[in-house]
């Protein structure tokens, strides 16, 4: 069965293109703008893998990954964090806030994709 | 009346609780859980000012003189209200000089003279033996009132060896000895005298108040019905109004009364004891300031009820002395006249404790040892003398006390003593006083005016109270003067007439002493042991530490240390000595005494070390003795002192620089924060449309299938994000270079209605293009062209092209509309862009002029930087202007700016320091 995966981002550029790269890739795409659809989303549709921008509108990446992480029914999430702000503090804010694996913008296709398939794959 | 068995051991009693109270305070005190640390010990302490005088004489004197007893409380109130910066500075100089005793204060100010110190011990001995004399007296006059049958005559006294007085004096000696003479050094304290003391002051006041409450409400029916039955008697009348009735007010014998009591405060050996040698910490200063006053205030307070009540009953005027037990024991309250008797004696034992300290101090130090060092034998004496002289000189004062009193009897001169005294020891107020706060004052100028003084004392005062007594042959000396000079009847020197006794003798002597003081100082330069010490005392008391490294040393020669420890083993003790010059050595950083150099400082320290003991003049001698020393002159000592005033100089200057750079390295860090906050903002508004462009052009290599369609639209989005990052740069570069104040800005007029058509032409388009319409609205020409405002046209344009571009953002699609407006004020020109968008929410209005926010939400917000708004504003205010935005959500924005304009001379922009800060 397909993997479900949401991609939370104000930039519509980046959504179209995360869109279309993980459809190529295979995967069933959900989309959201903001913190708040994104946390809607996760728990209505329970999607496999969140691809989760930490500058957001309304609710930040931080602050979605917190909720997520603090419900049970939803234990089963990966969460990839992506951000184009620089400090490594960021980085380890995420993971301790439960991040699954954190990707800074630019990143490389194919080093997202690798990302990606190796959360997907991994056992629970 | 009480057996004499029962008032004799009640005394008894009470001293030996008295005992057991001062060792228990020196256990303690010993044992690190000092008593006396405790500011209320402090102020309680000095409630003994209040003697057996005050405890029995203020009653008598308020049955024959009304409120006249007063002044003599009122006086140390004001002064230490009003004055205790006074007492304050004394503290710390004192504790820094290690000063023993007053003497020792007013001779190591002077030069360290010992011929000073002497002359202040013997005006000393003079004044408070008789007072001394008078304690003992009253409380020989409390037994015989309490044991004599109502009605009897007074018994004769007994012999001296069966004299329950002589008993107390004996036992007083013997305290004394015991809890006064634990440690000579002036660093530790009398843990167990001072907590007695206190003690005593609480019993006093506790006495006396149970006596007046007992007979304003036991047997009258409160105060005010005392008064009132007094203002009803003529013959009482008088003493409730200050002025007898149809005569004046006499000004001059209540300000004189004022001016002595309030003297007595600091120049009275006892007070000056308790106040500053016994002080234990300076904070406790400020309890006392008020403390104080409040007890003499408690304790006065029912002395005019007492007497009033004492005359009502029918007592008389002469017995109102004994009124504090004649009332309860003649109204069948026996044990309320013991308990009387018991606050009587405290008064009494507390003074004559603590007055025979302070003056036996002085006898050893300054008369007595100076004396025995000129006996080459006394060089090699072991140091243990001292404690011997010391004691020696308790039981002599306390002797000499007795017999005073076995002689005087009844005599005048000993009742009217108290008063005598405190004018005697007012004599040192000039030398005190001045010398704390006068650099001027010199040696020969405090002898001078002490002898003058003390002489015009001893003439104006004493002589009439000895002839009046009987004593002086010759009794109308008083009427007509000696030899029958009339000008020099001591009651009315050189003629000044219609002054009391008292203000009369005050007038000359402090007269003559302070103008004496004053006039030989300036007159007869000092030398240069005179101004060290004057430095020392006038200046040195700015720091309560007194840093020993600060104050200068006055002192040139050269000293061997064995030498130095070996004379302060003598005095202090070898365990003592070891100990102060170990602490010394590690002040300085030195490992251990041993190493100590045999240079100024140490002759110094171990000087002070040595006042401590035995007083600083015979400090100083002792000292020179044993050292090789230079005479230092004059200008020798100034340049000491410039030298040390110069080194603070720097010191105080290197502070200040390391202030203002500690300040300096914050302010660098803060900018240093925001830096990355604006470096954080601007990587992450660079590297978002990066990623677009990235994954879109990884995208287009990886999938050579991709549909045209999907191709076009990819590579449209890389332009435009492209673009964006190009827009973004420039704007970064343009942000940072107006911050870091490198941007070029010109200066040149413009004309504001032409550059707003030009911004309305070059934005018709984009604002077309989203169907809005623009409206621009001039001023009217008619009243005449718009004056140009200084400014730069390039800059002005990018301003207004920012806002229109803004408004074509949030304009509603189709029936947009944008008022670009211009309006010619008294101040200004104002430039306004209004849309009929969705307005800023009040919250976000201070919001968007900041960096990289944008309103609105990212999926509609159109290609922007963020950085708009902020560069526009640094722009306007550049050129003394304001950027501001009103808008109500839902009613639209309205951005405006304003430009001065340009004033007579070209004025500077007021927001030119903005862009002159680094970024």
């Amino acid at each position: 069965m397909t993997a479900t995966v949401l991609i939370a981002d104000d930039e519509p550029n980046i959504l179209i293109t995360l869109e279309f790269l993980l459809q190529r890739a295979g995967y069933q795409v959900l989309l959201a703008r903001d913190g708040d659809e994104a946390l809607q989303a996760i728990q209505a549709q329970r999607p496999d893998l969140v691809l989760l921008d930490v500058m957001m509108p309304r609710r930040s990446g931080f602050e979605v990954c917190q909720a997520v992480r603090a419900d049970e029914a939803l234990a089963a999430t990966r969460i990839l964090m992506l951000t184009a702000k620089g400090r490594d503090t960021d980085q380890a804010k995420g993971l301790a806030l439960g991040a699954d694996a954190y990707v800074t913008k630019p990143f490389s296709t194919k080093d997202l994709l690798a990302q990606v398939q190796a959360l997907l794959e991994a056992p629970r | 009346m009480l057996s004499p068995a029962l008032v004799v051991g009640t005394a008894l009693a009470y001293l030996a609780a008295l005992f057991a109270l001062a060792a228990w305070a020196d256990r303690r005190g010993a044992a690190g859980r000092s008593v006396i640390a405790n500011p209320w010990v402090y102020a309680l302490s000095l409630g003994a000012y209040c003697t057996a005088w005050t405890y029995f004489g203020s009653v008598g004197r308020a049955a024959s003189g009304g409120l006249w007893f007063l002044p003599i409380y009122l006086g140390p109130t004001l002064a230490m209200v009003l004055g205790w910066v006074v007492v304050r500075k004394m503290l710390r100089v004192a504790r820094a000089q290690r000063i023993t005793s007053i003497a020792d204060f007013i001779a190591s100010r002077h030069g360290k003279s010992p011929l000073l110190a002497g002359a202040v011990t013997l005006i000393t001995v003079v004044g408070i033996v008789p007072y001394i004399a008078l304690q003992l007296k009253a409380v020989a006059t409390g037994v015989a009132l309490l044991t004599t049958p109502p009605g009897a005559a007074a018994a004769p006294p007994p012999a001296w060896w069966q004299d329950p007085t002589a008993a107390v004096a004996a036992l007083l000696a013997g305290f004394t000895m015991v809890f006064g003479t634990r440690h000579l050094d002036g660093a530790e304290r009398h843990e167990g005298l001072v907590a007695a003391v206190a003690a005593e002051s609480v019993v006093k006041l506790l006495a006396f108040t149970a006596v007046g409450v007992f007979a304003c409400w036991g047997l009258f029916d409160g105060p005010a019905d005392v008064f009132a039955r007094a203002a009803a008697d003529p013959a009482l009348r008088g003493l409730l109004r200050l002025a007898p009735e149809g005569a004046r007010f006499a000004h001059e014998s209540w300000s004189g009364l004022l001016l002595l009591a309030g003297l007595s405060v600091l120049c009275l050996p006892r007070q000056f004891q308790l106040m500053v040698v016994e002080n234990v910490d300076e904070r406790h200063l400020k309890r006392a300031v008020w403390a104080f006053p409040a007890y003499l205030l408690a304790i006065n307070l029912f002395v005019l009820p007492l007497a009033l009540a004492g005359l009502l009953l029918g007592g008389g005027a002469a017995q109102a002395d004994g009124f504090v037990l004649s009332l309860p024991l003649a109204h069948g309250q026996p044990g309320l006249a013991l308990a009387a008797f018991v606050g009587g004696l405290s008064a009494a034992t507390g003074m004559v404790v603590v007055e025979t300290i302070a003056v036996s101090t002085m006898v050893c130090n300054d008369l007595v040892v100076p004396a025995l060092l000129r006996l080459r034998r006394f060089a090699a004496a072991p140091a243990g003398w001292l404690r011997g002289i010391r004691r020696a000189a308790i039981a002599a004062v306390l002797g000499l006390g007795y017999a005073y009193f076995r002689l005087a009897g009844e005599a005048h001169a000993l009742v009217s003593i108290g008063l005598i005294s405190f004018a005697a020891v007012a004599q040192f107020a000039p030398a005190l006083l001045g010398g704390l706060y006068w650099k001027g004052g010199t040696r020969a100028g405090a002898l001078a005016g002490l002898g003058a003084g003390f002489a015009l004392w001893a003439w104006t005062l004493l002589l009439p109270s000895l002839a009046r007594s009987g004593w002086w042959p010759g009794a109308d000396l008083l009427q007509h003067g000696p030899a029958g000079l009339a000008l020099l009847r001591p009651e009315q020197l050189l003629g000044l007439q219609g002054l009391d006794g008292l203000t009369h003798a005050l007038v000359w002597s402090l007269g003559a002493n302070l103008a004496l003081y004053v006039g030989v100082s300036l007159v007869r330069r000092p030398d240069a042991a005179e101004v060290a010490q004057a430095l020392r005392f006038v200046d040195g008391a700015g720091h309560p530490a007194g840093g020993a490294d600060a104050a200068p040393v006055f002192w040139r020669g050269r000293a061997r240390p064995a030498d130095l420890q070996a004379l302060l083993a003598r005095f202090l003790g070898p365990a003592r000595a070891q100990a102060a010059l170990d602490q010394h050595a590690r002040e300085r950083g030195l490992p251990g005494a041993a190493a100590l150099p045999g240079d100024a400082r140490l002759v110094q320290f171990a000087e002070t070390q040595l006042a401590g003991a035995i007083g600083s003049a015979t400090a100083r001698v002792v000292v020179a003795r044993s050292v090789e020393e230079e005479a230092l002159g004059l200008d020798d000592v100034l340049r000491i002192v410039d030298e040390a005033s110069q080194l603070r100089q720097y010191a105080q200057a290197l502070e200040h620089a390391g202030a203002e750079l500690r300040a300096a390295n914050e302010r660098l860090q803060e900018l240093d924060r925001l830096k990355d906050d604006f470096m954080s903002s601007v990587t992450h508004e660079l590297r978002t449309p990066l990623t677009s462009i990235r994954a879109l052009s990884e995208l287009m290599r990886d999938d050579p299938g991709l549909a045209p369609a999907q191709r076009q639209q990819f590579l449209a989005i890389i332009v435009a994000e492209a673009e964006r990052l190009g827009r973004l740069v420039d704007q970064v570069l343009d942000m940072a270079k107006i911050e870091a104040g490198q941007a070029d800005w010109r200066s040149a007029a413009v004309d504001l209605p032409a550059l707003l058509q030009r911004a309305a032409q070059t934005t018709a388009e984009l604002l077309h293009g989203r169907g809005a319409t623009l409206v621009l609205e001039l001023p009217d020409t008619a009243a005449g062209p718009v004056p140009p405002v200084l400014a730069d046209e390039d800059r002005l344009l990018q301003v207004l092209l920012n806002l229109l571009s803004n408004a074509a953002k949030f304009v509603p699609a189709g029936r947009g509309r944008v008022v670009l407006a211009l309006a010619c004020g008294p101040e200004g020109a104002t430039v306004t862009v209004q849309d009929n968008g969705p307005g800023v929410p009040p919250a976000q209005q201070a919001l968007v002029f900041e960096k990289f926010r944008q309103g609105g939400d990212a999926a509609h917000r159109p290609a922007g930087t963020g950085l708009g708004l902020p560069i526009s504003r640094q722009i306007v205010e550049h050129f003394g202007g304001r950027l501001w935005l009103r808008s109500d959500p839902g009613q639209g924005a309205t951005f405006g700016f304003t430009l001065p304009w340009p004033t007579a001379p070209a004025a500077a922009p007021a927001a030119q320091d903005q862009t002159g800060d680094p970024p």
